[in-house]
């Protein structure tokens, strides 16, 4: 598979992440590269197998419902960019 | 007295031949003398350190029985250390200081362990070679140009400088073996769940597995006897009993079946670390082991899959690093967009950005099942290998890594290639099982590490093997020149 | 032509779980920004989420409420995108296999038809924070205490026609949930919310495009907005024009909905299991326990009410329209003794004091208990009726309980004959012609004027003389 400009242009969009125009062939040229590489699993026969989404045959464990967790507004929030009375602050959202 | 285990060294803190604290000062004083040259702490943690070990001294009068207590080890920057800033090797998190601790930090506390500081890492743990760090490359003891491996490069180096005890490391496609390898010392992976993951920063979630990194395998098994066990903030965190690691030890491995995948020799292997191999196998040859000729058919589907699976975890584990609530934020973002795509992209580096988009395109809408499903059933296929092999073997054994530690600079402009150098540590993350890597005889002067896998929870027969060989040789006590 | 409207419902209600799905924050209500946000919640580098137990049993319960397929193997998967009120950058949902499959409820419409409407699916997932978009220097504020409450999303099969058969199956989920004890049902506070997919078709053709409505936080606004939407889209169509397929925002103040434009962009949510949660197995064991302690659902309810109290049809379907007011009811008729009478005044005086007083049934200021206690006192002959008015208005103001202020206001009912008939004996003495008239009236006529007796000796003994007693000592002493 290979990526062209814009396909990387739509995935860096998808991801949030910033990538200048300079950088977009040599990203698209990585990237294809690694699908390349990742391409060789179609040599694999995969009819009938089950997809392995963990690696231990294990059930998910069942919390019993207490709280458990007191407020730590201050310390979270004093590792925090940008707060305002107690509030997340981020460029204004338009609904 | 930084060439003592652990064992010896509680021994002597126990018998007053010397305190915490002057151990703690010998080792401080070599991170101050050697960390310059080898950048493997991000952050060294002097004040604190000495306090830990005045606590550990007083701790250790009234009794205290853990063998760590006093021990001055140090942690991989990607478990979260309350107060202390915890990294990930990222711009993203260079001013972010953790508000609690990873369950591996705490058990380490508990045990009144003595923590040094924080090692360097490839970038959230993204690279098999330690130059993906927003700190810089770590280098190599045993050699200065080249790269001590990744991602726990740090405290590989470190632990084989003698700048700690020992370490933690983290490892998701092989970055504690690969590293252990690369510089010459003992890392143990332990079977997925076997060591909580709780404030341990996520890669790739269902292959990260935190482990010890330690100069023996003595150590690995009093390191991995304070990290094990159930903890319920993990819900993928095994619920098996602890056995005592280090009771183990000294089984005979007469009768013990070895089992030898010949997809992991020739091709791509260097022939001097092959012949190192067999050096490795003749010695349990002759301590009564059966060498036995199996095959792990999907080995070389090993790769491919894993830059699917792995991707694809991290595109969305890294999501959470967005400029809102923690981490590196843009200055005067103009709009909610700008916000997210300046300070992901400027807090992130290009290995981290390339995995994260090959992730979003795995899992994007009409790719799914070529890519990200595809690769879950090529990963039961693998797993499957490993299942009919133990069916037939004790633990499987073969090169680490294809090669010793490359140069600086000679993998960093072509991804493929790096990802190539963990062709043998990478299937056994995909299938969960434990894994270890010690020191066999070096070549052309650079450490060479044999792979060990063992069956799901069976961390104490692989340390068993483990000790036995290094009770036989020496190849894991031979010291980088000028660390002595 | 004939246009048939087609809307499906996607129902978000909050599981009334003490902690979170995955955290052991609280989920109360109300409180200080980011103060029940911990650091699972706030989606820190490295915690883990670990699933509530209680909104596993809770979503289970509601799947066997409505006979559905439960899924002895469900998993969480995570639903990808950006947003500030989304910490993590992925909502931990279901996708491929839900907690609870296939099921059905049964609406009854004004008209008392009834009708079928199947339930596609319902999954567990975590709620997401809240934006507040009042001006804090031009930017958004993220309040993220809501983020990981539990919710359950309900999805309807696109079977209804009408914004009236889409009411009455929210009014039936939401009173449904309520009963089960698994939602608070609180619209005001977003406990319980519906989004809804509205689509127009020629009669009998195929479906046609959907806009999925947004923002419709009472029934009121449910049936206004498919209303306005499908007036919309028949005009659309009419006048040539194509609908889209995007989100709309009801907005109530214009009365219109219009498009979000910030939400249009093509999602890819690239959904994948997430690696952090593992498949959730439920024995059969635990849904059996599930099923026998299944608490009595509304047509149970009703059917037993109607039978065992001896209600009328509206009476018992009134009683049982919330499970608070059912169980309101039966407490104060087990007080009082008297099923009947205590239907007329929950269903009349109580309710209509609340009313007016725009007052929950949950915070009246007259318990069951208490109401119970003074129509007990109706059934001993203590109070009548019209003293029994005197007597609530004065609970309702918190002068206290029923024998309290009997006692207080000496309100007790005079029930001594010798007592009754010196009062008695005083009217008939003061009005001689009245007597007269009475004794000389047709038969027919003397009830009524009997009326003006039994009015001055109630009148004379303040309300408190027993009516009864005073009928029959008038009657007999006119006849004499």
């Amino acid at each position: 598979m290979s990526l062209e400009r814009s396909d990387v242009e739509k995935i860096a969009h998808l991801a949030r992440l910033s990538v200048s125009n300079d950088e977009l062939d040599a990203v698209a040229s990585d990237l294809s590269n690694i699908l390349n590489l990742v391409e060789q699993m179609d040599q694999a026969d995969t009819e009938g197998v089950e997809p392995m989404a963990h690696p231990l045959h294990m059930v998910q464990r069942l919390r019993e419902d207490r709280v458990t967790e007191q407020d730590q507004r201050e310390l979270f929030q004093s590792i925090a960019p940008f707060t305002e009375d107690g509030l997340y602050l981020v460029p204004r959202v338009i609904e | 007295m930084y060439n003592k285990t652990i064992s010896e060294l509680a021994r002597g803190l126990r018998a007053g031949d010397f305190s915490s604290v002057e151990l703690t000062r010998t080792y401080l004083k070599r991170v101050s003398s050697f960390n310059s040259g080898l950048n493997s702490f991000v952050t060294v943690c002097e004040e604190q350190a000495l306090q830990e070990a005045e606590l550990a001294d007083q701790r250790l009068k009234g009794g205290h029985t853990s063998l760590l207590a006093g021990i001055p080890i140090a942690h991989k920057d990607i478990f979260c250390t309350q107060g202390i800033k915890t990294s990930c090797g990222s711009k993203m998190l260079d001013k972010f200081v953790a508000p609690y601790d990873a369950h591996v930090v705490s058990q380490f506390k508990q045990a009144g362990a003595v923590m040094l500081g924080k090692t360097n890492m490839d970038e959230f743990a993204m690279g098999s070679s330690n130059e993906n760090s927003f700190y810089g490359p770590v280098r190599n003891p045993w050699k200065e140009s080249a790269v001590p491996g990744g991602s726990s490069g740090g405290s590989a180096a470190a632990v084989a400088a003698r700048l700690c005890v020992a370490a933690t490391g983290t490892d998701t496609g092989g970055s504690i073996r690969q590293p252990a390898s690369f510089c010459g010392i003992t890392g143990l992976k332990p079977t997925y769940g076997r060591v909580s993951r709780y404030g341990m920063i996520a890669f790739a979630s269902s292959l990260d597995q935190g482990g010890p990194m330690a100069r023996t395998a003595e150590d690995a098994a009093a390191m991995l006897q304070v990290m094990a066990g159930f903890d319920g903030r993990d819900s993928t965190s095994a619920e098996a009993a602890v056995p005592d690691y280090s009771a183990t030890l000294g089984d005979d491995l007469r009768g013990l079946r070895i089992g030898v995948p010949k997809e992991y020799f020739g091709g791509g292997l260097d022939a001097n670390i092959e012949a190192s191999i067999q050096l490795a196998l003749n010695e349990y040859v002759s301590m009564g082991a059966e060498l036995v000729d199996i095959s792990l058919p999907n080995t070389h589907l090993g790769v491919p899959t894993y830059y699917v699976v792995a991707p694809a975890e991290c595109s969305s584990n890294l999501s959470r690093f967005d400029g809102v609530r923690f981490g590196h934020r843009c200055s005067e973002p103009k709009d909610l967009e700008d916000l997210y795509k300046r300070s992901r992209g400027e807090g992130f580096g290009a290995e981290v950005k390339r995995r994260i988009m090959i992730g979003t395109y795995a899992l994007s809408a009409g790719y799914y099942d070529a890519y990200y499903l595809k690769a879950q059933k090529i990963r039961h296929l693998i797993s499957d290998d490993f299942r009919a092999a133990f069916n037939q073997v004790d633990v499987i054994m073969g090169p680490t890594a294809p090669s010793t530690a490359f140069g600086i600079g000679e993998k960093a402009d072509d991804p493929v290639t790096m990802y190539l150098s963990d062709i043998y540590t990478i299937a056994v993350n995909l299938a969960g099982l434990p894994g270890m890597s010690i020191p066999v005889q070096p070549v052309g002067g650079m450490p060479v590490g044999l792979q060990l896998i063992g069956n799901y929870f069976e961390e104490a027969k692989l340390l068993n093997v483990a000790h036995r060989l290094q009770q036989e040789t020496d190849w894991h006590s031979a010291s980088p020149a000028g660390f002595e | 032509m004939q246009w048939e409207t087609v809307i499906g419902l996607e129902i978000h209600a909050q599981l009334a779980t003490k902690s979170k799905i995955f955290s052991g924050a609280s989920t109360a209500f109300g409180s200080a920004p980011n103060t029940q946000a911990c650091n699972v919640d706030l989606g820190m580098p490295g915690v883990l989420p670990v699933l509530n137990r209680e909104a596993v049993r809770m979503a289970v319960t509601f799947g066997v409420a409505i006979n559905a397929e439960i899924g002895e193997r469900s998993v969480f998967a995570r639903k990808n995108y950006f947003y500030p009120d989304l910490p993590k950058g992925y909502q931990i949902s279901q996708f491929e296999l839900p907690i609870v499959g296939k099921g059905e409820v049964e609406i009854e419409l004004d008209d008392g038809v009834r009708r079928t409407i199947g339930v596609t699916r319902a999954h567990l997932e975590e709620d997401a924070g809240k934006s507040l978009h009042e001006d804090f220097h031009g930017m958004t504020g993220v309040d993220l205490n809501r983020a990981g409450t539990p919710l359950l999303e309900i999805v309807s099969e696109p079977d209804m026609r009408s914004a009236k058969e889409a009411v009455a199956y929210a009014k039936k989920i939401h009173q449904l949930v309520q009963y089960l004890g698994i939602c608070d049902g609180n619209m005001q506070e977003g406990s319980f919310r519906c989004d809804a997919n509205v689509s127009v078709r020629p009669f009998g053709g195929p479906l046609g495009t959907r806009a999925e409505l947004k923002n419709l936080n009472s029934f009121r606004f449910l049936e206004r907005a498919i209303n306005i939407e499908v007036e919309r889209q028949i005009d659309l169509i009419e006048a040539g024009g194509e609908v889209v397929q995007e989100t709309r925002l009801y907005d109530a103040d214009k009365d219109e909905t219009r498009s979000m434009r910030s939400k249009e962009e093509a999602n890819d949510y690239r959904y994948f299991p997430d690696p952090d949660l593992l498949p959730v197995e439920l024995d059969a064991d635990l849904i059996e326990s599930i099923r026998a302690a299944m608490p009595e659902l509304p047509e149970a309810k009703r059917k037993r009410f109607s039978e065992a109290y001896g209600l009328s049809e509206y009476d018992a379907v009134f009683l049982t329209s919330g499970k608070d007011l059912a169980d309101y009811f039966e407490q104060a008729a087990k007080v009082a003794g008297d099923a009947k009478l205590t239907a007329n005044w929950v269903m009349g005086e109580l309710s209509g004091s609340l009313n007016k007083a725009g007052l929950g049934l949950a915070e009246s200021p007259v318990s069951a208990e208490a109401l119970g206690q003074m129509l007990l006192r109706i059934v001993d002959n203590t109070i009548s009726g019209k003293i029994a008015k005197q007597v609530f208005e004065a609970m309702l103001a918190g002068e206290g309980g029923a024998d309290q202020i009997i006692e207080a206001k000496g309100l007790k009912q005079i029930t001594d004959t010798g007592a009754i008939e010196r009062v008695v004996d005083e009217v008939l003495a003061a009005n001689v012609d009245q007597v007269e008239n009475y004794r000389n009236a047709d038969e027919k006529k003397r009830p009524k004027m009997l009326g003006f007796f039994v009015g001055q000796v109630m009148k004379q003994s303040k309300g408190k003389a027993n009516p009864q007693q005073v009928n029959e000592l008038l009657l007999k002493k006119l006849s004499a």
